[in-house]
């Protein structure tokens, strides 16, 4: 479904492997401990069956995590992983990756580690664009500390916290991303492993920060979160898959279309009533992120029409690529470092 | 202009305070002095101070800065108590520094600023040169403003550079009076004015106009002569802590092979880390200025983590930003250097301030039993030495290392000794080897008690880390109650046991004293002095110095019990007593004053010889 900007991109530094592997080579010994049903099973799945397809050694792949239920993603990856500090992963994973080309560095989070206690660190890693992939498992509750509302729970929710309702705007972690100069902004559901995992692969060969939001359902503080989205009965009439390049259709028979509305932002109508020409064509690509933040705003949280899929994906030069140019240009223009001679540069006397 | 025959008297030492507004460029010119005083071979010392405001209100008392410089013919400690000149550009200068002016000191003042309004800015009712305020001083009262511009009319700039250069009228006239070699000021003002032709000739000539005024004019009559001090033999310059801390780690990276990553936030006084740090990319220096204190700790945290030497600088409150990272640190027993230039505080304190308030936060500031070595650099030059030793405990025993100086040392100034580079030490990682069979990520080297550093690309060592407790040995997750207890016992014994890999305490005790005077870091150049000062008045003292906070020499305790009594002086309210008495029972005299500045010689000289007496 997607089509690459640069090539092999993020890639192209981290060492490949001949032998062939499979998803068990990706598991750990460690007994996976989420709740039974959790959503965080299919992800890890998903992206367990997935990493064989890059080739990559499996050395040279490092998972690193904040603190909540789905940052105890490491530990049952067999790659190299780092269960950090709450909300504090994309700034530990900006040290690596930002030090360490020769690897693909993965961010595992939730919506409380990435956007409440760690949303400084999420934005300036992505408008840094720094060699990092972020999985935003986005459940909208606090699940590790029992059922608390979330950045991305709606206005309203009840909870242990919020007796009578919670009073805060929820954050749209797509609009987010997009707002926080992101290059590659992507949404995806924890049920719909093909999508999930076509969305994984683009992510992994971008340049730079790719946000993935995967809507993953806490069973136990937050059931049927995204109910609409996976009921077989509805899902098509509400699901947008954005593919760059093609006009947006929704609906089980295609029937819905996005146009463009009298307020510049764009609205649904139905495909057999408007001039095929006017209907929206989705551009990833496109440098002006005005498009694919307009995508982002038709979330309701009714789910009356929700996008999944990429809705940005632009090149721009990795913080890591750039902060490597300037060390090589220093190397080129002043030679390599002479410890001898820093510490004797400057004004200096020779006694005796 | 008359021929004036100048006498010329020997000094053994001079201290010189430069002092104006914050624009005035003091800090310049008593940098350009202090470079002119290293170069003639004179020990020196220096202190700036200066507001945290970066233009505050011209011509008021907080907008005063000062430079203090203490040179001499022999070796000296300290940037000197009490000046012997005092350089006054304005009204405020002289009001805001007179009260450290000894009767019979020099008093340089620029008249031109001394209006009405200036005046009155600073609540002089009446203009003190012209009363019997100053009558115990010997007072040059010199339009100093107007000479330069005067001595400016042929070139082409402005009014406002012109006057702007009176800083360098008043550097040639000291030049002159003390006897300072002048080419190096006039090669810096060739390189910093370089684009700037006609501003770079009109410095020039406002210096020249300074040297000459001092040697025609009849109201100097004297010329001073300090001779050089005798030093070591070997190549110098003269360093401030800040630069010396920032070499010490490029330094940590050549010998130990390891790419240094600095994780930084701006912060005053350690900002000048960063910016030292971010000019030498091609020693394999990364730096990161990072969108706060805790990213700045993650990212150096991170970049251990791949085989980096992670270091992260900050200073006053950004300590406490960075406290869980260094948990985490101390929890996945990675190295790291933390580097806390320690400011006046709580809070925001004194900003540009000195202090030494962060001791307990760095040895107890975590949650948990989370214990870190920490090492202080007792002179600005050390700050090297201090960072290369901070390397090497991080990378030996895989764990995180508080490096506190403070806003003393990182900005002042002596000269130091080049060390020979292939004399210093070699840091070896010793980095796990791929191919093991069941790695065990968290089992232990039986002497140091380190873990491996196994990083990410290593075949075979594939494994997870994080602030969860682990097993010892397997490092799986473990709640396993009598694990726990044996990981905390584990952590702090491979900590405590890096006193065996330490210096003993060394104690200077000539006379066999009853009384010792125990310091650490930025007190030591005022303890010595203070220690000379008693001995030369005939009394007995011994003196010590802490380099390692944590943990402390195998042999203190001994030392401790070896006198009758111990005082304590510190820059905080007895935080290294506090210490020593928990830990030794020994109940220390503690003597403390926080008043942002280093203490002075005299007033330990006191103190201590008040407990030599109270025998």
């Amino acid at each position: 479904m997607t089509e690459l900007l640069n090539g092999d991109g993020a890639l192209s530094l981290v060492p490949k492997t001949d032998v062939k592997q499979t998803a068990k080579d990706f598991k750990t010994d460690q007994e996976v401990r989420w709740c039974p049903g959790c959503g965080d099973y299919a992800i890890l799945a998903a992206v367990q069956g997935f990493l064989p397809e890059l080739g990559l050694r499996r050395e040279n792949i490092t998972f690193v995590s904040g603190i909540g239920c789905s940052s105890r993603f490491p530990y049952y990856m067999n790659t190299y992983g780092f269960h950090s500090i709450h909300g504090r992963a994309p700034a530990i994973a900006t040290g690596l990756a930002a030090s360490r080309p020769d690897l693909s560095v993965w961010v595992v989070t939730g919506d409380g580690d990435a956007l409440s206690i760690g949303g400084n660190h999420l934005i300036h890693a992505l408008r840094r664009n720094v060699n990092l992939k972020i999985l935003l498992f986005n459940n909208r509750i606090y699940g590790l500390t029992k059922g608390q509302y979330s950045p991305t729970s709606e206005v309203g929710k009840i909870t242990k916290s919020t007796p009578m309702g919670s009073l805060d705007s929820p954050f749209n972690p797509i609009s987010l991303a997009i707002g926080a100069e992101g290059t590659f902004v992507a949404r995806t559901i924890d049920s719909d492993r093909k999508h999930l995992q076509s969305v994984l692969r683009a992510a992994a060969q971008h340049e730079g920060t790719a946000l993935v939001e995967i809507y993953q359902n806490c069973n136990i503080f937050n059931d049927g979160a995204f109910d609409p989205l996976k009921d077989a009965a509805v899902r098509d009439d509400v699901t947008v898959r954005l593919e760059h390049g093609e006009p947006i259709l929704f609906g089980a028979e295609r029937q819905k279309a996005l146009v463009r509305g009298a307020n510049g932002g764009f609205e649904v109508a139905e495909a057999a009533d408007v001039d095929p020409a006017s209907i929206v064509v989705h551009d990833a690509h496109n440098p002006d992120p005005s498009q694919a933040f307009a995508l982002s705003r038709l979330d309701s949280p009714a789910f009356e029409h929700t996008p999944i899929g990429i809705f940005r994906q632009v090149a721009r030069p990795s913080y890591d690529q750039l902060m490597r140019e300037q060390m090589e240009e220093a190397v080129e223009q002043q030679g390599p470092g002479d410890l001898a001679a820093l510490l004797g540069s400057g004004d200096t006397w020779r006694i005796g | 202009m008359t021929n004036v025959t100048k006498q010329v008297q020997q000094l053994d030492r001079v201290i010189i305070r430069f002092a104006g507004d914050s624009g005035d460029g003091m800090q310049l010119t008593g940098d350009r002095f202090t470079q002119e005083t290293a170069s003639f071979g004179n020990d020196l010392s220096t202190l700036p101070n200066f507001p945290a405001e970066i233009r505050a209100p011209a011509g008021t008392l907080p907008g005063v800065s000062s430079f203090q410089l203490h040179f001499a013919d022999h070796d000296i400690l300290t940037p000197g108590d009490a000046p012997d000149v005092l350089v006054a550009m304005n009204p405020a200068a002289l009001k805001a520094n007179l009260g450290d002016l000894p009767r019979g000191a020099g008093l340089i003042v620029n008249t031109d600023e001394f209006t009405k309004r200036n005046l009155a800015k600073v609540g002089y009712a009446a203009n003190p040169l012209e009363g019997e305020v100053l009558a115990e001083y010997r007072v040059h009262a010199l339009p100093l403003t107007s000479m330069t511009v005067g001595a400016l009319g042929d070139f082409d700039i402005s009014k406002k550079d012109a006057e702007r250069a009176k800083n360098m009228f008043a550097l040639g006239l000291l030049s002159w009076m003390y006897n300072r070699p002048t080419e190096g000021t006039l090669n810096f003002l060739e390189r910093k004015f370089a684009k700037k032709p006609e501003i770079m000739k009109a410095n020039i000539a406002a210096f020249q106009a300074g040297w000459s005024y001092g040697e025609t004019t009849e109201a100097f009559s004297v010329q001073y002569e300090v001779r050089p001090a005798e030093q070591e033999p070997g190549l110098y310059r003269n360093i401030t802590g800040n630069v010396a801390l920032a070499y010490g780690l490029v330094a940590a990276g050549q010998r130990s092979g390891l790419p240094v990553f600095l994780g930084s936030y701006p912060i005053t006084p350690a900002s000048d880390i960063l910016h030292e740090l971010s000019k030498h990319k091609r020693f394999g220096v990364r730096t990161f200025q990072a969108e706060d204190e805790i990213a700045a700790a993650g990212a150096a945290l991170g970049a251990s983590f791949g085989g980096s030497l992670g270091v992260t600088t900050t200073s006053g409150p950004g300590i406490a930003l960075k406290s869980e990272t260094i948990g985490l640190a101390v929890a996945t027993e990675l190295p790291m250097i933390v580097i806390d230039v320690q400011r006046a505080g709580p809070s925001t304190g004194l900003p540009t301030k000195t202090e030494q308030a962060d001791l307990l936060q760095v040895l107890y500031g975590r949650n948990g039993e989370a214990p870190v070595p920490v090492v202080a650099p007792q002179s600005p030059s050390d700050c090297f030495d201090a960072a290369l030793e901070a390397a090497r405990i991080a990378v030996k025993y895989r764990t995180p290392v508080v490096l506190l100086s403070d806003g003393y040392l990182a900005n002042g100034s002596e000269p130091w000794l080049l060390p020979d580079v292939e004399s210093l030490p070699r840091i070896d990682p010793e980095f796990a080897a791929a191919g093991q069979e069941d790695f065990q990520p968290f089992k232990r080297d039986p002497e140091t008690l380190a873990r491996p550093w196994a990083v990410p690309g290593t075949p075979g060592l594939e494994h997870r880390i994080g602030g969860l407790e682990k097993a010892d040995g397997s490092g799986n997750i473990s709640y396993d109650p009598d694990n726990h207890d044996l990981m905390t016992r584990l952590r702090q014994a491979k900590i405590d046991g890096i006193a065996n890999d330490i210096a003993p305490l060394r104690v200077d005790d000539p006379d066999g004293a009853r009384v010792l005077v125990l310091g650490w870091g930025c007190t030591y150049g005022s303890i010595s002095a203070a220690v000379r000062r008693v001995r030369r008045a005939g009394g007995q003292i011994a003196q010590a110095h802490l380099r390692h906070l944590n943990p402390f020499p195998a042999n203190l305790a001994e030392v401790l019990r070896s006198y009758d009594k111990v005082v304590v002086p510190e820059i905080n309210l007895g935080q290294l007593a506090l210490l020593l008495r928990g830990k030794y029972l020994v109940d220390v005299i503690s003597y403390n004053r926080m008043r942002g500045l280093p203490f002075k010689a005299e007033e330990l000289a006191g103190v201590i010889q008040d407990v030599i007496d109270s025998d």
